[in-house]
């Protein structure tokens, strides 16, 4: 009795762990009052929206669940996504084997190590409208430096952007340049391997190839995981190159999930439909993140 | 046959010929990985020669890789086209700066909250930033617009679209900021600030006089990410910024591309301008664009 009475006593804040509390939530009051502010009342807002029809300039007219009919039927909104699923499940696979295998060069005994990695982390921090009107240029049937190098191996020009059957894997071609930041995530991954798992695994007579199989891919399995994950929310909402290269084209071929919600919003103000379009992105993309985690017990490794 | 031949070699010589071998693996390498970077430094190089090259030495084949005789006249060429380039460079300079300061701020706040103060709900709005972090951000872009339109705040008088571009920032709406600021704050001892508070100092004082001292690798790495965001952004600026004399870098280049598309010499000019800051920038900082990367929890330990 006599402790629990102490038990109840003690969950009773005192003056002094109220005052922690008061100054926790003072010091965390910008995240707080930001979320609700500009996330959680955004998002609530958008599901009303999405029940409507809206230009922003007469009053919104409640539609009831047409707008969400509308995203399911609408040929626009099936190709983005089918355009967006095409990008990701193409790029994100090849960006995580050339950025492991960089990675994995990048910490053999070379030299210059700090230039090659400064080198392949270059890109990232062009600016994202520079790149695009670089690669714009890049990607040119004509005069463009990709079909000149292809052509020094005997490959005839190609029209890439302009070719609705190459303009995907251009973009996906141009996404293998921005790797660097994987690429870095691997290369501290590798570093935190204890070289004495090595160690044991050479003297039990393990070569070099038994040792990446057996001890260097398992114990980089979590980062590939989180370099998985990033990369496919990332690559499933990209679209800012699209926009300025190709503006969607050519016949649609790289209208973007986002891009086709920027469109029927910015573009053509359909404000209710609009929502409604990124109701199912947000679904699908959400889905997608969680349908990995939930694989992820069958392949990633974890120490404890 | 073969079977013993192999095994008596490596019994005569094993370290030698192993080691041979591995030199030239790794020499191989080496030429393979110099080639490679060079490739990856390509369309920079490109963008960068081709600003200086004339109009018809663009389109030259083959590619004319050095320019003849440097136009450095391609470069104020861009401010007579665009004579509002100037004006976008200032704008882009104060959004950055403001956007910044409020991350930089905001997110050691919320990040010291987050590592070093109990209260009740924590874990909650902690796994909630976690969540915003992984959220698809398009689903907030119509109601944000909305919200800011309704708040009066996209009006020319009112800063003209350029609020909605800084003030989430004070408000840590970058959840990666605040993370990276609670891993850094977790791995200092807590033992200097059990002391000032036992000598009576306050939270405020603790995290300023304290934790901050000890945290400018922390600043300086958000400090470089969040420039980086906020200078490079092109979405937002897009959808906000309707008025041509309240348009930031992003928006005049592209707006270039648009006006000069046969003009290739003055699009890479524009783009070399907006592109140069922040490669003098990575040249001088670029143990923390590397540090930051490292520090997201998974590289450190």
């Amino acid at each position: 009795m006599a402790v629990q009475a102490s038990i109840k006593k003690r969950k009773l804040p005192t003056r002094f762990v109220l005052r922690e509390w008061i100054e926790g939530y003072l010091f965390a009051s910008p995240f707080i009052i930001g979320f609700f502010v500009f996330t959680a009342f955004p998002m609530i807002y958008s599901i009303w929206l999405s029940f409507n029809k809206w230009d922003l300039l007469s009053p919104p007219i409640w539609v009831g669940i047409q707008n969400y009919v509308k995203v399911l039927s609408d040929p626009d909104a099936n190709l983005s996504l089918w355009n967006s699923a095409y990008y990701t499940f193409l790029a994100v696979p090849f960006q995580l084997i050339i950025s492991f295998l960089l990675a994995l060069a990048l910490t053999q005994p070379l030299k210059g190590r700090d230039f090659y990695r400064a080198g392949f982390y270059l890109p990232l921090i062009v600016p994202i409208v520079a790149s695009a009107v670089v690669w714009q240029r890049v990607f040119h049937p004509e005069v463009g430096i990709l079909n000149a190098v292809l052509g020094w191996v005997g490959i005839p020009p190609q029209k890439w952007l302009f070719d609705a059957s190459l303009s995907k894997p251009a973009f996906i071609f141009m996404s293998f340049w921005s790797i660097g930041r994987q690429m870095v995530i691997f290369i501290a991954g590798l570093g935190n391997i204890p070289k004495s798992m090595y160690e044991a695994a050479s003297i039990d007579g393990a070569g070099p190839f038994r040792r990446l199989l057996s001890i260097t891919l398992p114990m980089m399995t979590p980062l590939i995981f989180y370099n998985m994950v990033i990369a496919i929310v990332n690559s499933f909402q990209s679209f800012v190159p699209a926009l300025i290269m190709t503006d969607g084209g050519p016949e649609k071929s790289t209208l973007f999930a986002v891009l086709n919600i920027y469109r029927q919003g910015f573009s053509y103000f359909n404000m209710g439909y609009a929502a409604a379009l990124s109701w199912e992105f947000f679904i699908i993309v959400v889905g997608f993140t969680i349908a990995q985690f939930y694989l992820s017990n069958r392949w990633v490794y974890y120490e404890n | 046959m073969a079977a013993n031949t192999v095994r008596v070699v490596p019994a005569k010589a094993p370290m030698g010929r192993n080691a041979i071998l591995r030199m030239i693996g790794l020499i191989l390498l080496q030429l393979f990985m110099t080639a490679l970077v060079i490739t990856f430094l390509v369309p920079t190089l490109w963008m960068i020669s081709s600003s200086l090259k004339a109009s018809t030495e663009v389109f030259k084949q083959p590619i004319v890789w050095i320019p003849a005789e440097p136009q450095w006249s391609n470069y104020p060429m861009v401010f007579e086209k665009l004579p509002l380039f100037g004006r976008f460079a200032l704008n882009t300079i104060l959004i950055t700066a403001l956007a910044v300061i409020g991350t930089i701020i905001s997110s050691l706040m919320v990040g010291y909250s987050f590592s070093r103060l109990r209260w009740p709900g924590r874990n909650v709005f902690f796994a909630l930033m976690i969540a915003t972090m992984m959220l698809p951000d398009v689903v907030t872009l119509i109601p944000r617009f909305i919200l800011f339109k309704n708040l009066g705040l996209l009006r020319p008088d009112m800063g003209g679209g350029m609020v909605p571009l800084i003030l989430p920032y004070w408000f840590a709406a970058s959840g990666l900021y605040v993370f990276f600021a609670n891993q850094y704050f977790r791995g200092l001892p807590v033992e200097l600030e059990e002391a000032a508070l036992i000598d009576g100092a306050d939270r405020i004082q603790i995290l300023t006089q304290i934790l901050i001292p000890l945290a400018k690798p922390l600043i300086a790495t958000i400090g470089i990410f969040a420039l980086l965001q906020h200078y490079n952004e092109f979405m937002t600026p897009l959808i906000y910024l309707s008025r041509m004399e309240n348009w930031v870098l992003a928006l005049g280049v592209r707006a270039i591309n648009d006006a000069q598309a046969a003009r290739w010499e003055l699009v890479f000019a524009a783009a070399t301008m907006m592109f140069a800051p922040v490669l003098i920038l990575f040249v001088f900082a670029q143990r923390y664009f590397v540090q930051g990367i490292a520090m997201t929890g998974f590289g450190g330990r």
